[in-house]
């Protein structure tokens, strides 16, 4: 297994890492049983995401891809966020080993459940907007 | 990144060829290239040293020339005697029951799993948490069905060394045969295996600054055992195929080597683990996998809470230090380590484990640089994960395996 020169600098050097005091909306998905927990922090201004954080227990591209997706999503409109896909996260990481498709597929839900927090607390019920948070179908993991 | 030195701390996966090994097999790939079965001088001048090779790896072991048998790695040794055996105790005396550990080697362990598809039934003896089989326990689990019990001498990844001379005598009492995986134990444990009551045992040449692709079986006389590869006449029958002349002649000077050696190797390892074991311990919410008493002078295995194996492996990688892990992610499958979670680890714990293995090529230094390094990679991704935050926070609690 040998990870892209894109995914090795995103995991040595992660972009907006930490944790994020003032935040909008925080959403964690996955679990440590699996190895992989990522949780993103994100800010709204109007109905842009003026800025995001994550932090992420697990292995390199869990690493690698939650620090791409908050790159990904910076300054764009929820509306855009949304739309994020896991693929494009991979692509954007000039592709991860087949094993790791499942940390992709982390990171897009990160991003909405994320999205789904803010809106609660705005009192306005995630569902019709963000729609159902996929399982990750990659993970047969029992728990 | 600033990197400072390299260290190969991963000695339990395979070690670099010593110029003393390279050395004695150069000859057989240039001048003696003859095949040992064929009767004029260049043939002989390759048989010759076989047969010396022969019978300096049974010294090592305290077993005769005809008990040793050359293989090309220790899977296809425990393969052999699992299989082998096993069929023949059926063939001969109709018993199909095997006992085995929970933390053997895959090779051991996919081998008992084929014979259970062929009708064999399998028990897996529990493992403790101080990475020890219960001889007790073995005892109990002997039936007039069992036809072989094969343990590990020292376990590769905790390196925990099992009391094989009594689990020997269980087996030699109860008429039973006796296989130990012996590739880790090798030039680190004294290996006799007429007192220590061994049928058969395994060993692996790369373990051992052979290279990669020799190992060999040691049967003791009289085991029935099924022929591995059937063909010519080579290794008394048993195992057809022209020999690996230069690289058995390289297995047995580095078994030679490493079992004279033994005393040395021990007495030089141990301060080095120690010292590793009593500065990782120092780390918050860390574990020592497996007995600190009964382990092999050069490993060490450790958890620690809320980091991923994997991830501490990259970062080590970085600094010019080879680890191994026994995280899921460096498997490619779902759950971490058999071996960790055959001890009572939760996969929580066990996801964040690092193994660090050590040889003849390392020193004091390397220690140092480990102690330097690791705490800061330990701490670093501990500020990012949340199950650190959780486990910091009281959320979740994993100390009673600590």
């Amino acid at each position: 297994m040998a990870y892209s020169e894109k995914v090795m600098d995103h995991f040595a050097n992660p972009r907006n890492v930490g944790e994020m005091k003032d935040f909008s909306g925080v959403g964690e998905v996955g679990n440590p049983k699996c190895g992989d927990i990522m949780r993103m922090y994100i800010k709204v201004e109007g109905d842009t995401i003026t800025d995001v954080s994550f932090m992420t227990f697990g292995c390199g591209a869990a690493i690698a891809t939650s620090s791409m997706a908050t790159e990904l999503i910076k300054g764009k409109p929820i509306s855009e966020a949304l739309k994020l896909t896991n693929k494009a996260v991979m692509e954007a990481l000039d592709g991860l080993p087949a094993v790791k498709v499942h940390c992709s597929v982390l990171a897009e839900q990160a991003i909405k459940a994320a999205v789904s927090d803010y809106y609660r607390r705005q009192g306005i019920d995630p569902a019709p907007i963000v729609g159902e948070i996929p399982e990750c179908e990659e993970c047969g993991c029992s728990v | 990144m600033d990197q400072k030195r390299k260290v190969y701390a991963d000695n339990a996966a395979t070690t670099a060829v010593s110029e003393e090994v390279l050395e004695a097999m150069l000859p057989f790939y240039r001048e003696a290239y003859g095949n040992p079965s064929s009767l004029y001088e260049l043939g002989q001048e390759a048989k010759a040293p076989l047969e010396r090779a022969r019978a300096d790896t049974a010294a090592c072991l305290g077993a005769k020339p005809n008990e040793i048998y050359f293989t090309s790695c220790g899977s296809e040794s425990d393969n052999w005697a699992i299989k082998g055996a096993a069929r023949a105790q059926r063939r001969k005396h109709g018993k199909t029951h095997i006992i085995t550990s929970a933390f053997e080697h895959h090779a051991v362990l996919h081998t008992c799993g084929a014979l259970e598809k062929e009708g064999f039934t399998v028990t897996y003896l529990p493992v403790h948490e101080d990475g020890l089989v219960r001889p007790e326990e073995l005892s109990q689990a002997i039936t007039d069905n069992t036809a072989l019990v094969t343990i590990m001498y020292a376990n590769n990844e905790i390196g925990t060394i099992q009391p094989v001379e009594e689990l020997g005598r269980i087996c030699r009492e109860r008429g039973v045969l006796f296989h130990t995986d012996a590739v880790q134990a090798v030039g680190n444990v004294h290996i006799d295996v007429k007192a220590q009551n061994i049928d058969m045992l395994s060993l692996s040449g790369h373990k051992i600054h052979a290279p990669k692709g020799v190992g060999a079986l040691y049967i003791r006389a009289g085991v029935p055992i099924e022929n591995f590869m059937d063909g010519g006449a080579q290794e008394r029958g048993r195992r057809a195929g022209t020999e690996n002349v230069a690289q058995i002649v390289g297995l047995a000077t580095a078994i030679k080597r490493a079992t004279e050696t033994i005393d040395e190797r021990v007495a030089r390892l141990t301060p080095m683990r120690d010292k590793l074991i009593e500065g990782l311990s120092k780390i918050e919410r860390s574990r020592l996998n497996g007995s600190r008493e009964h382990r092999l002078p050069g490993n060490v295995s450790f958890c620690f809470q809320g980091v991923e194996g994997e991830s501490l492996l990259l970062l080590l990688d970085m600094h010019g230090i080879s680890a191994s892990s026994g995280s899921a992610c460096t498997s490619g499958s779902l759950d971490p380590s058999h071996v960790l979670l055959s001890i009572g680890l939760p996969h929580e714990v066990a996801h964040g484990s690092l193994r660090l293995s050590f040889g003849d090529y390392n020193t004091m230094e390397d220690i140092d640089y480990i102690l330097e390094v690791l705490p800061g990679i330990i701490e670093r991704l501990r500020n990012m994960s949340p199950l650190w935050d959780a486990i910091r926070q009281g959320k979740v609690n994993y100390d009673e395996y600590m």
